[in-house]
């Protein structure tokens, strides 16, 4: 008999399990973003010493985890599994970074919401005494995902404006038994939605229905009031699927007026030539693993529900005429 | 394509997203791309006129040498990472001429030289101008035959 899960999507984790140790790592434009004082380590090369933007990429994931592992202050040989997923066919940052660090490896696949999958099945293993320590993490690199989803860096092409720009970067999150906060509370696993869209350039529109349902599902399963979390922040529907989603949130009867947010906004300024914002697993891993947990830590946030969200096409499917399947997981972290 | 399989809902999506999208910026694209695209044809022709006036003949060596020169003039400009920058701009003003075509094959050359110098450069260098070249040539080849036909 499943004991944890209420309502039709949701589980409720008893034990809450703890974040106890996050680090990120962001490219040269993230680090001139709003967000740049809250990352561990911003690199100013986009080859980060290495021969490809493929190694450079694993390197990012790489660090981060170690120095997640650091920050959590538990020894190494106390993490019982690595959880990690990227962008890149075969998921291969995640697959060579477990190679390097050695650790019994379960490989993830969720796009853009990577990070809350991994949050969610690491939280579970942990809830359900499954391993005390897990780590997880992700990473997206700006010039792997041009060259595996779009055109080459130097071709002078046009982008239109409701394009997103790949986030550079990796976060990494260890998640313990251990009594800390912040703690994850509830998992809402979402359902591949579909509106249709097919436009790879504009992946807000194609994600925001999957966002709004894992959302709202999330509300009627937990029966939480509309105002209860500090912040509900959506991973990478940028400006126009923000905008989409507030729309139809209150279309649903959810109002979250100004406790709204989206980690492809939050992590560059207009300024930046980003057009509608940022995108990329490592959007949400390194806003949430940056800001966000720094944030709650400080207790400026109490109650925060991280809703990434990962398109789930490929190229292939794209070029085929195949519309976007687009997921989105909800995960409640807060300080109890 | 599968056009049947789209329920009333995602059709009424659809609408409701189109009202949300920003407008690309049409008049302005369509001004840089004419001013950026008249200044490289004006550079052709200077080079033009150049050859021309050194002595090559005016309908076969000085056309021929002037392309040679502004795909060198485009190749190098997407080397030294300028090329880019000029296109964001300029959109089809830089695309259509035929440095965007040394562009467009420079381009991927450059970046899948990680993949080594057969299935990376060489196999890839095509990715984007293929189409291009494929279609230019079959398209050549309808009106070369027509051109025969009616010139007997």
């Amino acid at each position: 008999m499943a004991n944890k899960k209420i309502g039709s999507q949701t589980i409720m984790l008893e034990n809450a399990p703890s974040i106890i140790g996050v680090s990120s790592i962001v490219g040269p434009k993230e680090g001139q973003g709003p967000l740049k004082d809250y990352f561990d380590l911003i690199i100013n090369d986009m080859y980060y010493q290495e021969k490809s933007w493929e190694k450079a990429e694993r390197k990012m994931m790489k660090e981060a985890v170690e120095m997640a592992i650091k920050n959590s202050k538990i020894p190494y040989n106390a993490i019982e599994y690595f959880i990690a997923g990227d962008l890149l066919n075969q998921i291969i940052s995640a697959g060579y970074t477990a190679r390097d660090l050695g650790l019994p490896f379960l490989g993830i696949y969720g796009a853009c919401s990577t990070m809350a999958e991994g949050l969610a099945l690491g939280a579970m293993i942990v809830d359900g005494g499954f391993a005390d320590n897990v780590v997880i993490a992700t990473s997206s690199h700006f010039c792997t995902a041009e060259r595996q989803y779009r055109f080459p860096l130097e071709f002078g092409n046009q982008r239109p404006p409701t394009s997103q720009t790949t986030v550079t970067g990796a976060g990494a999150a260890v998640i313990s038994s251990k009594v800390d906060n912040p703690k994850i509370t509830y998992i809402t696993i979402g359902k591949v939605i579909d509106m249709g869209e097919k436009n790879p350039n504009d992946m807000g529109t194609a994600m925001a229905p999957a966002a709004v349902d894992t959302i709202v599902k999330h509300f009627e399963d937990t029966k939480r009031s509309q105002d209860y979390y500090d912040l509900v922040v959506t991973g990478d529907l940028a400006s126009i699927g923000k905008d989409i989603a507030e729309d139809l949130l209150k279309e649903k009867g959810l109002n979250l007026s100004n406790r709204y947010s989206d980690c492809g906004l939050m992590i560059f300024s207009p300024y930046q030539d980003v057009h509608a914002g940022g995108s990329g697993c490592g959007c949400a891993a390194v806003v949430f693993c940056g800001y966000i947990f720094k944030e709650m830590k400080k207790g400026r946030f109490n109650k925060v529900l991280l809703v990434a969200t990962g398109a789930l096409m490929s190229t292939t499917s794209n070029q085929q005429g195949e519309s976007i399947p687009c997921i989105a997981h909800a995960v409640a972290i807060e300080n109890l | 394509m599968p056009k049947s399989d789209i329920t009333l809902e995602q059709k009424k999506y659809k609408e409701f997203a189109e009202t949300k999208k920003p407008k690309p910026p049409v008049l302005r694209n369509v001004i840089s791309a004419f001013i950026v695209g008249g200044i490289i044809c004006t550079i052709g022709q200077i080079i033009l006129n150049f050859y021309v006036s050194i002595g090559m003949d005016k309908l076969k060596e000085a056309p021929a040498a002037t392309s040679a020169t502004m795909v060198f003039l485009g190749a190098f400009l997407t080397g030294i990472g300028v090329y880019d920058q000029i296109g964001k701009r300029a959109g089809a003003g830089s695309i259509v001429p035929i440095t965007g075509f040394a562009n467009s094959i420079v381009s991927p050359a450059m970046e899948f030289k990680a993949e080594g110098f057969i299935f990376g450069v060489a196999a890839k260098m095509f990715v984007v101008a293929g189409p291009v070249i494929v279609y230019g040539m079959t398209i050549s080849m309808i009106i070369g035959f027509i051109y025969y036909f009616l010139k007997l």
